[in-house]
This record gives structure tokens, sequence and C-alpha cells, in this order.
């Protein structure tokens, strides 16, 4: 029973980090139908952001953390100016080819700027200190993570449901023609957008970072496209979907492992299986609303 | 999409001029080979390989992705399909039994060596299998979904590969791949795939996928069967792929999971984008620029001495400019060097009679 409670906690931890990423993944395909490649270096810079801050800088860890979210923050709204916003009105494919070189831009950038070798992530004793609860031995990390998803997901649909940025957000998604045919200002909103999702991925990088701690270059490309995943598979373009997905791919991965050890090596690939699966038998995903093309 | 014009046909003498200037250069560059090969300096000789290696990688990226416009990003999983299949079949036996130490090689494949080529062929007929099976699932999904979905696949197989070590040796890779891609090997297949290319995309198998990449509703009320085609497609950019990728592995003499991460997809993928997407010529342009244009850029790497800024030699830089090169293009350029076109006799010629001021109505594209 007491493994399984930790196991069980690890996997709502991790699935919680995946929830965090997926919206922002989730939220960026909404206004601009793009599966945003980039997210997951974005991610893996604020890793490095905080590294700097705490190793390098030694500031306090808030102080890092407020910086390397708005750093990261900053970067996703930068990235959506430079390399989407002028392929807008291009077809589809072109912006995700963008968003590829983007992601392999800022991976390369990073291993010149950071250097590719693995650095280890600093620790704060606030987050990861191991609590005791009976028997069961869990780092407090393992409850604030959840926790924290669960703040910022309320906080999240506060400004989704009452603020008229959320609502423009909303609109936009829902039809972007109509929306600027109605005045809102796109680029104000979908820019808003992108900073939402690269804050969280920020939240999320430095949660990962306490949890997994090695930062290197390519750190973010597999948890990208994991966090992908989880929002196809909780409805892509539906906000909490998109923690529903993360919180279930996460207690899959984690279950599977944990109740058949050989398969340990294959952890990476039973993200993608279901989604196969899933764009097989529900390609709109739990949450997701269907759409039919029309000619 | 830009509409086009239906072009009358060629004159016949036109066609005798081409056939001419086409076999001018086709002799040139078999001079240039001829002449390679004596070269000395074996890292122009490994440059001019890793060219033709990439024409025919960027070729079958193309197939699928440029003419069909199905945007698959499984490329490296193919390759890597390939690329071990290669190495298996044609590193001798007690080369072999050195490698695995931790688990010993399944039975036939011990002891067994076969011909390069026929390695290849194998390689790539159990890719084009491979893309058969995940076809069945992929190729019902759209755009975005479907590139997702065969990144994932690629990754599948990254990681059944490590995990086969009986197979491929896990994580520790294979060594002592013999050298078999010659100049003549790379470039003989790179032209074979060329020449496939230009006659299938003019055939109408080519031009029933080009009506899908199009319109897929269009050219399915028009009697294309929508995932017969995708499928053929899917299976011949995966074959070729297959090819390019044991091409890569004798190319290299090692090989291991790593090497076909995403990131390789990437790299074949720049070629497309730059040469354009839907353009053979494009393709085999673009894989001399990018190919030499990367070794060129090693200078970047060095230390750079530009009046006051000074640096001591960056590893990694000259990565940094080409993926921002790649931003560039596809942000401002996004066709591409020749778009959907092809750079033909006839193109060449009315772009030069245009230059010259002749008011003869050209061809040009």
């Amino acid at each position: 029973m007491a493994t399984f409670f930790q196991h069980m906690t690890n996997a709502l931890s991790v699935g919680s980090l995946y929830a965090l990423m997926a919206i922002g993944y989730t939220m960026v395909y909404g206004v601009l139908r793009l599966i945003n490649f980039a997210h997951g270096e974005i991610f893996m810079i604020a890793m490095y952001m905080v590294f700097y801050g705490l190793a390098i800088f030694f500031l306090p860890w808030y102080v890092s953390f407020t910086l390397a979210i708005v750093i990261t923050a900053l970067l996703g709204v930068a990235a959506e100016r430079l390399a989407y916003r002028p392929l807008r009105d291009a077809p589809r494919i072109s912006i995700l080819i963008s968003a590829i070189a983007v992601s392999y831009f800022l991976q390369n950038l990073a291993t010149v700027l950071f250097g590719g070798r693995p650095l280890t992530f600093p620790q704060v004793p606030l987050f990861t200190q191991i609590m005791t609860l009976g028997s069961v031995r869990i780092p407090r990390l393992s409850i604030l993570v959840p926790l924290i998803t669960l703040v910022l997901l309320a906080l999240l649909m506060l400004l989704l449901k009452r603020t008229k940025t959320g609502m423009a957000m909303r609109a936009v998604a829902r039809d972007y023609d109509a929306a600027r045919l109605m005045g809102i200002d796109l680029n104000f909103t979908i820019a808003t957008t992108f900073f939402i999702g690269s804050a969280l991925a920020g939240v999320g990088a430095i949660m990962w970072g306490m949890k997994y701690p090695q930062i290197n270059p390519t750190v973010g490309s597999m948890p990208g496209i994991k966090c992908f995943i989880a929002a196809v598979l909780g409805g892509i373009g539906n906000t909490a979907g998109a923690v529903l997905g993360g919180v279930v791919l996460g207690i899959v991965e984690i279950m599977l492992v944990a109740l058949w050890p050989s398969l340990s090596g294959y952890r990476d690939a039973f993200a993608f299986i279901l989604l196969i699966v899933v764009l097989l038998v529900k390609p709109t995903g739990l949450l997701g609303e269907k759409t039919t093309e029309k000619v | 999409m830009q509409t086009k014009t239906i072009r009358p046909s060629k004159p016949a003498k036109r066609s005798w001029v081409s056939l001419i200037l086409t076999l001018i250069l086709l002799s040139i560059v078999c001079f240039v080979l001829f002449k390679l090969q004596g070269v000395q300096n074996q890292l122009v000789l490994r440059i001019a390989r890793l060219c033709a290696i990439n024409i025919t990688l960027a070729l079958a990226m193309n197939l699928i992705n440029g003419f069909t416009g199905i945007f698959s990003l499984g490329q490296a999983g193919f390759m890597a399909i390939g690329a071990y299949t290669t190495a298996l079949l044609t590193i001798p036996a007690s080369k072999k039994a050195m490698m695995f130490m931790l688990t010993p090689l399944v039975k036939p494949l011990d002891t067994l060596t076969l011909p390069f080529g026929l390695t290849l062929i194998i390689g790539g007929l159990i890719a084009a299998g491979a893309a058969f099976l995940i076809g069945v699932p992929c190729l019902r999904l759209r755009g975005d979904y479907l590139a997702i979905a065969t990144l994932g696949f690629s990754e599948i197989i990254r990681v059944l590969i490590m995990n086969a070590q009986s197979l491929t040796n896990g994580a520790q890779g294979l060594k002592s791949i013999p050298s078999n891609a010659t100049i003549w090997w790379t470039y003989g297949i790179a032209f074979i795939v060329i020449v496939f290319m230009a006659l299938f995309t003019s055939s109408s198998y080519g031009r029933a996928l080009k009506a899908i990449r199009e319109d897929e509703i269009a050219a399915e009320s028009m009697g294309v069967s929508l995932f017969a085609h995708k499928m053929m497609a899917f299976m011949l950019s995966a074959f070729f792929a297959a090819v390019g990728g044991g091409l890569l592995a004798a190319y290299n003499g090692t090989i291991g999971q790593d090497m076909f991460r995403v990131i390789q997809t990437y790299n074949v993928l720049m070629i497309v984008v730059m040469g354009g997407m839907g353009s053979i010529t494009g393709s085999v342009i673009a894989a001399f620029i990018v190919t030499i244009g990367q070794e060129w850029l090693r200078v970047l790497d060095g230390p750079i001495n530009l009046g006051p800024i000074h640096t001591s030699g960056i590893a990694g830089m000259r990565m940094v400019v080409f993926s921002a090169l790649l931003l560039i293009i596809i942000v401002f350029f996004r066709n591409g060097l020749f778009g959907t076109n092809e750079a033909t006799w006839s193109a060449i010629g009315g772009r030069l009679s245009a230059l010259a001021g002749h008011k003869k109505r050209g061809t040009a594209e």
C-alpha cells in the first residue's frame, strides 16, 4: 500500500508537470492551429535560466524563479513575433516548419551559450526536502506540484472566463476571421496567449528541474513531444482537457513501469502508443469537440 | 497554392536540345567524379560522398512531403532501419563476435554477410514494410496530427533499437562497418533516385500525388484513391530513406541509436525546404549547398578575428548560423530556391533569353 501511494503521488506530480506544459500547446493550437514545436525548447531555456540565477549569480530562489519565468514568457512572445507572425497567412505547413526551425535554432543556440555538457539543476531545500507521512517517504515537491498546478489552472480559468483578454482569446480560438472582424486585436491576443503558455512552461520547467535534475540542450524535446501528446489526449484546444490529458499520461507512464519494471526501457514509447490509439479511436480527444471539414 | 496555366507541348527541336544538353551535363558529372576518385584529399572525398547521400535522403523526403503534401517526420526511423540492416549484413562475422559482448547476436545474422548493394535493397524493403504498418493508422490523420504521429513512430523505432540488445547491440551501437560507400556507389544511387523521381513524378501516379497535395477533397472526387496513393508515396519514401540510411552507415563506419533522433529528420527537412518542397532539381542543388555550406561554415567554430572582435573558437557556432539561415529562408522565402518548379533546360533557356533582352516568349517559370 505504501509503495502504491508513493507511486501514485509520483505519477500525479509527473502528470501535473505534463499538464502545465500541455496547456501551452493547447492554447497556441487553439488560436493559431499550430503545433508549437519550439515549446519544449522554451522549457529547456527556462531550466538554464534558473540554473544561472541560482548557481552562477546566487540569487534567492524566488528572484531567480520569477526572472526565469518572465524571460521564458518573453522568449515565447519573441518567437511568435519573429517566426510565426510573418507566416500567419501562409499555408499551415510553412508555419509548422518555422516552428521546427525555431526549435532547432534554440537547441543549437543553447549548445553554444551553455555548452553541450549536462549540468546539474540546483536544489532548493524548501521544495526538495523529503517528508515522512506515516510509513511513506515522499519529497515535498510531489505534494506541491499538483497543488501549484491546480492553483495556476484556476487562475487561468478565471482569466479565460472573466476578463476581456480571456474572452478575446476564446473568440480567436473559436473563429479566427470572425474575431478579427469583431475588432479584436489579434496581435495582442496571440502575443498574450504565447506569454501565458510560455510562462506556464517556465513554471513546469522549474519543477521538472527539481524532480529530474539534469539539464542539457536537448532536455526539452522529449517532454515537449509528450506534452503535446497530452494535449491531444485531452482534446486539443481545450484547456481543462490538456490538464486531464497530462495527468492521465503521467499516471499511465509511471504506473506501467511500476507494475512491470521490465518495461522501463520502453517508457518513452508509451506516450506515442497512447497517441496513436487515441487518434484512431477518438481523434478529438477526451474532451474535444467534433469538427468537420468544410469544402 | 498558385494556379498554373496549361503549357503548350514543347516543340520537338527543344527536346533534342534538352537531351543533348543533359548528356553533356552527365558526361561532365562523370568526368568530375572520375577526377574526384583520384583526389588524395580525404576531406574533399568525404564531403563529395555526403552530398550524394544527402541527395538520396532529400529526394526520399521530398517525395512524401513535397510532392504528396503529407508532412511526415518519420524519416529518421526509416533511415535507422536501413542503416542497421546494412551494418548487420555487411560487418564480418569475426568483428560481430567481438562487438556483441553482453548478449550474442541472434542466430542467422551472426555469421551472415551479404553484398553491399543487396543489403541496401533489403533495408529498403524492411523499411517499406514498416512504413506500411505505420501508414495504416497514420495516413488517415490530417496535417499536423500526421506529423506528430510519424515523429512518434520514428521515436518508437529508435527506442526499439535501443532495447533490442541481441539484434542491435543496444546503446553501444555498431562499429567497423565496411566502408562500401564509395563515390560510385553514392553517386550511382543518387543518380538512380533522381531518374526514378523524374519519371515517377511525371507519370500518372505522380500527377495523382500532386493532385492530392493541391486539394485532397478535389482529388478524391476526381477518382484518385487517397489512401492507396498516399501509402505508395509513403512506402517509396521509406524505401529510399532506408537506402540513404544504409549508405550513411557505410559512410560513417559506426552507427548508434543516438544518430537517428528527430534532429536527423530536421537536417534532411532543411535541405528539402531550402530547395523547394516539390522540386527535384531544388533538392539536388540544396543538398550540395547545405552539405558544402555546413563544412565551409566550420570556420565559425574556430577562432575568429574580425577587427575588434576576437573569439577563441566556439564549437557549434556553425549550427546556430545554419539554423538561423533555415529560419530566415522559411520566414522570408518560404518557397525555397525553386518552389514546386524544376530547373529544366527550357526554363533556363527562357531565363537566359529574358536576360539577353529577347522579346521571345520564354517558358521561364
